[in-house]
């Protein structure tokens, strides 16, 4: 019978009956005939006929009970019955729906993120089929143009492939200049992701006729909206990007935000244009790795076949090409920078979701106690209820419909509230210089784990009640009186529930504290360089349409000016901020290389470009030889400085000024000077070597003023800026402490720290309701036994001891367990957090303390309760 | 096991006559369990329809309305693939049953 059928029918019961009351009517009158055609008279026959049925009523009731649709009248009636139940004890109700909001709203929050960052394909046709190919060593995602081409041209698995980067660059109209944000893409992005413009057209592998052949660029929605109004007539007009003339072609749609899963650009060009730099072309450069290849496969084919193919074709270049020796291929999902932030991002958001799941199991833990307390205290009444003839079926879905009403409320208010935080969220931008941007709107798989958690939370609390009535013997709990002999089974599964809890608890605030230790070892870290006290002015010289010889006159002014005005110490430029946006590496080969293939490198090392003066302003030691002057200039023989590393693994001393290298240019340098080691991109990395090269004999147009100056903040930046804009007023610059920029190196450690305390701190209200709970439900059990032994004589702390040994006990126990995997989890914290070490006194103290006062919290009202019994009162009332 | 109740019983008076009949009302099923069982047997019409119901909800059999051959509306009731299953072991536990209480009555 279908589920329709019964709905249906609760409401045509009277349908029902007049059906049965016919076939009945029928019967009733072919007996009639029969009757009659055997002799009977009339009335006789009609009489026999209904005395053969004896009472119809009863009868068709009978059969009206028996209908499938009762059991849906009685799912009604449960459900009634238990929302008027849990009304009746509004602070059980209350303490068991925050318990179920928070642990479930937890859950999809993290789900929700998990969802928009690792789960969630592209926006896009077909996302399934698209793949990044990247290297096999997972780090470096990187691929070279040419290598590029020959995968794209050579392979057989996929049906196109593109290549794209992200750059920024600034975009001029009569009126405006913006930072901005762009792709450069290969002219067949757009046909291959199939995508259609929003307004005019976008570019084709046809629009490519080599290096800036193809002058356009594709706007995005948004930025087409609010800085051109939405007007249709941008189309064909021309915009300066970096002070080069491009034509806007079209807009892009406004769903598509590029093949980034959280960035949002402002546009979109064709990668044969360059607009950064002039000189240089990575495009014919096959050592150069600067692109991201995106590609599509073939219907039919398996990213294993794909992977073979391309790793045959990478084979045949290495053979051909010596720079490619290492070039081999791997497929990875696209949309978080390639896979660049894929591994730790997945682990990072799998390692919460575990946490979260771990927090709302020990909510239905926690309520499954409360529930069992409540179950036991209606012990009786079930009792009665199973004696007078109620199946323990019945009494079990009663006790069930509470649960899962419970729950399934629970679950809704949980997924109301997350839901706003994560509105909040979605509109976060966490750097205001980046267009980060985590769409994390609930859909529908969201939703659909709310409503499976919040059903398997309902059976979960519900399922140990229900063991209770299974082994509810009327006879004995009637005889006894409530708390009958299977208490202290019972109470072994609630135990160990809650010392799994108590341990989850711990766990959670050793790794909280470890974070937080971590976060304020970062902030006296040695860094090498003293970021307070500077000021950091950043801009791109490119955008002022600045290049060659006029980059280095500007500058060269930049730091004579700015060096002048009042109140400044020190002021000196470099080109990629330490801990800022990135900053690149390259190989390193001793002198008289001859062969330049990666396996004949000495080591690889970050290098930076940086003007006399810098490593002054800012605070970084020169342990040897001197700072450059405005002397070491394109013209002078090469030079650079050191750090400690690089001089020890290069020449086993730090003492090493006066001897060469040979960089990846192929030219010798000579090291005039050698500073102390630092860190370059992330706070929690192995120690890298670096360079510095003098600006001038290191191209580049990424400027990185940085001014030292006793004098707050506000009062030094509008005199830099009015001495910036006499200089160049075209030029867009970035004003902010440099402790306001190393935020960005620390987000992942904020993010930990903050998400571990929430859990942290959810885990440990559950930790103090379960204990205080179970304290609480076994002293009101046991006050008549109490009042007895007050009476003969107990001493209070005997009292105590029996009452509350075992929270306590339970409390040490699951604390040690918290406390054993805390340490073994402090060491994948250690990837995250700078130098985050469990075995940290103040750790371990600050954890003992707070588990020491959770306990205290906890037991307090039940060990009152427990001491302020009184013998004869409890005894005339019992 | 079998199951070795009255109830048991009169489902499979009730399944047989359907599967050797066809199509039957209750008044029909009544009078051919009572012609063929020679009058020894007499359903009760009180327990013939609930039984019918519940056979007809646990999908044995199915019932339509229709016109007998005395021109009058009655519903009819065939058996489904379900009940004919049903009728093999509701067949096979009642000779087990009929054996069992042979064994008895022999040693009592």
């Amino acid at each position: 019978m279908s589920v329709f059928r019964r709905i249906v029918n609760t409401f045509t019961r009277s349908k029902l009956h007049q059906e049965i009351d016919a076939e009945i009517q029928a019967h009733v009158e072919m007996r009639i005939v029969d009757n009659i055609a055997a002799g009977m008279s009339p009335e006789e026959a009609r009489r026999n006929a209904l005395l053969r049925f004896g009472n119809r009523t009863v009868m068709r009731e009978r059969m009206t009970a028996m209908d499938a649709a009762t059991s849906f009248d009685a799912f009604w009636r449960d459900l009634r019955y238990a929302a008027r139940q849990l009304r009746r004890s509004p602070a059980f109700t209350a303490a068991a729906l925050i318990t179920l909001i928070l642990g479930i709203g937890a859950n999809i929050v993290v789900f929700s993120v998990l969802n928009a960052l690792v789960l969630r394909p592209l926006d896009v046709p077909q996302p399934a089929a698209l793949y990044n190919v990247v290297h096999k060593t997972p780090g470096n995602d990187n691929q070279s143009y040419p290598d590029y081409v020959d995968f794209k041209n050579q392979n057989s698995t996929f049906s196109d492939m593109a290549a794209y980067r992200i750059e920024n660059g600034g975009l001029s109209t009569r009126d405006a200049a913006y930072k901005c944000w762009y792709y450069r893409v290969s002219g067949n992005y757009f046909d291959m992701l199939g995508v259609q413009p929003a307004q005019g057209r976008f570019f084709h592998s046809s629009d490519e006729h080599g290096p800036n052949s193809a002058p356009y660029i594709i706007l995005s929605h948004n930025f087409w909206r609010w800085h051109f109004d939405s007007d249709p007539r941008v189309i064909g007009t021309t915009v300066d990007i970096n002070k080069h003339p491009f034509t806007v072609m079209g807009v892009a749609p406004a769903a598509f935000h590029g093949t980034e899963l959280f960035l949002w650009p402002d546009f979109w060009m064709p990668v044969v244009n360059n607009p950064d730099d002039e000189g240089t072309d990575f495009l014919s450069w096959r050592g150069s790795h600067n692109l991201w290849i995106l590609g599509k496969l073939n219907p039919g084919v398996t990213p294993l076949q794909a992977t073979d193919n391309l790793n045959a074709i990478a084979r045949q270049l290495a053979r051909q090409n010596p720079v490619d020796e290492d070039l081999s291929a791997r497929l990875v999902k696209p949309g978080l920078m390639a896979d660049m932030f894929g591994g730790p991002a997945r682990s990072f958001l799998a390692g919460i979701m575990v946490l979260a799941f771990l927090v709302l199991l020990a909510a239905c833990a926690n309520l499954a106690s409360l529930f069992a307390a409540r179950t036991a205290d209606r012990s009786r009444e079930l009792a009665i209820r199973l004696a007078i003839g109620s199946s323990r079926w019945n009494a079990f879905r009663q006790l069930l419909a509470e649960a899962m009403l419970i729950s399934v409320l629970g679950g809704a208010l949980g997924t109301l509230f997350s839901s706003v935080l994560l509105n909040t969220l979605t509109r976060w931008q966490p750097f205001p210089q980046f267009p980060i941007h985590v769409t994390v709107t609930p859909d529908p798989k969201v939703y659909f784990v709310a409503l499976v958690l919040s059903i398997g939370s309902g059976i979960l609390c519900g399922l140990i009640p229900a063991r209770q009535v299974w082994a509810t013997d009327s006879a004995q709990v009637m005889k006894s009186g409530g708390a009958g002999t299977f208490l202290f089974r019972r109470l072994a599964l609630r135990d160990l529930l809650l010392g799994v809890q108590i341990a989850l608890c711990t766990l959670l605030v050793t790794s909280s504290f470890v974070a937080l230790r971590g976060m304020q070892h970062s902030l006296h870290a040695p860094l090498g360089f003293q970021p307070q006290g500077v000021l950091l002015a950043e801009t791109d010289l490119h955008m002022g349409g600045h290049f060659g010889a006029s980059v280095t006159q500007i500058r060269k002014r930049m730091v004579e000016e700015v060096g002048r005005i009042p109140g400044v110490a020190s002021v000196g430029i470099i080109d990629e901020t330490p801990l800022g946006t990135g900053g690149s590496s390259s190989l390193v080969y001793r002198e008289g290389t001859t062969d330049f293939r990666p396996s004949n490198s000495a080591l690889g090392a970050k290098f930076f470009g940086i003007s006399p003066g810098y490593l002054q302003s800012a605070g970084t030691r020169l342990l040897n030889g001197r700072d450059f002057t405005w002397h070491d200039d394109a013209k002078a023989p090469k030079v650079a400085i050191v750090n400690e590393l690089f001089a020890r693994s290069m020449f086993g001393t730090a003492d090493s000024v006066g001897r060469r290298f040979v960089w990846g240019d192929k030219l010798p340098y000579e090291i005039v000077g050698v500073v102390e080691n630092g860190k370059y991109d992330s706070l929690t990395e192995t120690p890298w070597a670096a360079i510095f090269f003098p600006l001038e004999q290191n191209p580049n147009s990424d400027t990185s003023l940085m001014v030292r100056s006793q004098l707050p903040p506000a009062e030094i930046v509008p005199e830099l800026r009015r001495t910036l804009a006499q200089i160049d007023s075209g030029l867009p610059f970035v004003f902010h402490t440099w402790p306001e920029a190393l935020a960005f190196v620390q987000f992942p450690a904020r993010i930990a720290t903050a998400a571990l305390g929430v859990m942290g701190l959810l885990a440990a209200m559950l930790a103090v309701t379960g204990v205080f709970g179970m304290a609480m439900y076994s002293v009101s059990k046991r006050m008549r036994e109490f009042g007895i032994r007050v009476a003969v004589g107990a001493q209070p702390m005997q009292l105590m001891r029996s009452a509350l040994s075992r929270p306590v006990i339970l409390l040490l126990s699951g604390s040690v367990a918290g406390l054993v995997l805390g340490v073994i989890a402090g060491q994948l914290l250690a990837q995250i957090v700078y130098q985050a070490t469990p075995r940290d006194p103040l750790v371990l103290g600050g954890v003992l303390i707070t588990m020491a006062l959770l306990g205290l919290a906890a037991t307090w009202i039940p060990a009152q309760r427990a001491l302020g019994v009184h013998p004869a009162r409890l005894l005339r009332e019992e | 096991m079998a199951r070795n109740d009255l109830q048991g019983t009169l489902d499979l008076l009730v399944l047989k006559t359907l599967s050797q009949m066809g199509e039957l009302h209750g008044y029909g099923i009544v009078l051919h369990i009572q012609r063929a069982s020679e009058e020894l047997l007499c359903v009760e019409e009180g327990s013939l329809y609930p039984a019918l119901h519940r056979m007809e909800m646990s999908g044995w059999i199915r019932s339509e309305w229709k016109v007998t051959d005395t021109n009058r509306k009655a519903k009819f009731y065939r058996l489904t693939p379900a009940g004919q299953r049903e009728l093999q072991s509701a067949e096979k536990s009642f000779e087990q049953l009929v054996k069992g209480i042979r064994a008895i009555l022999r040693y009592a």
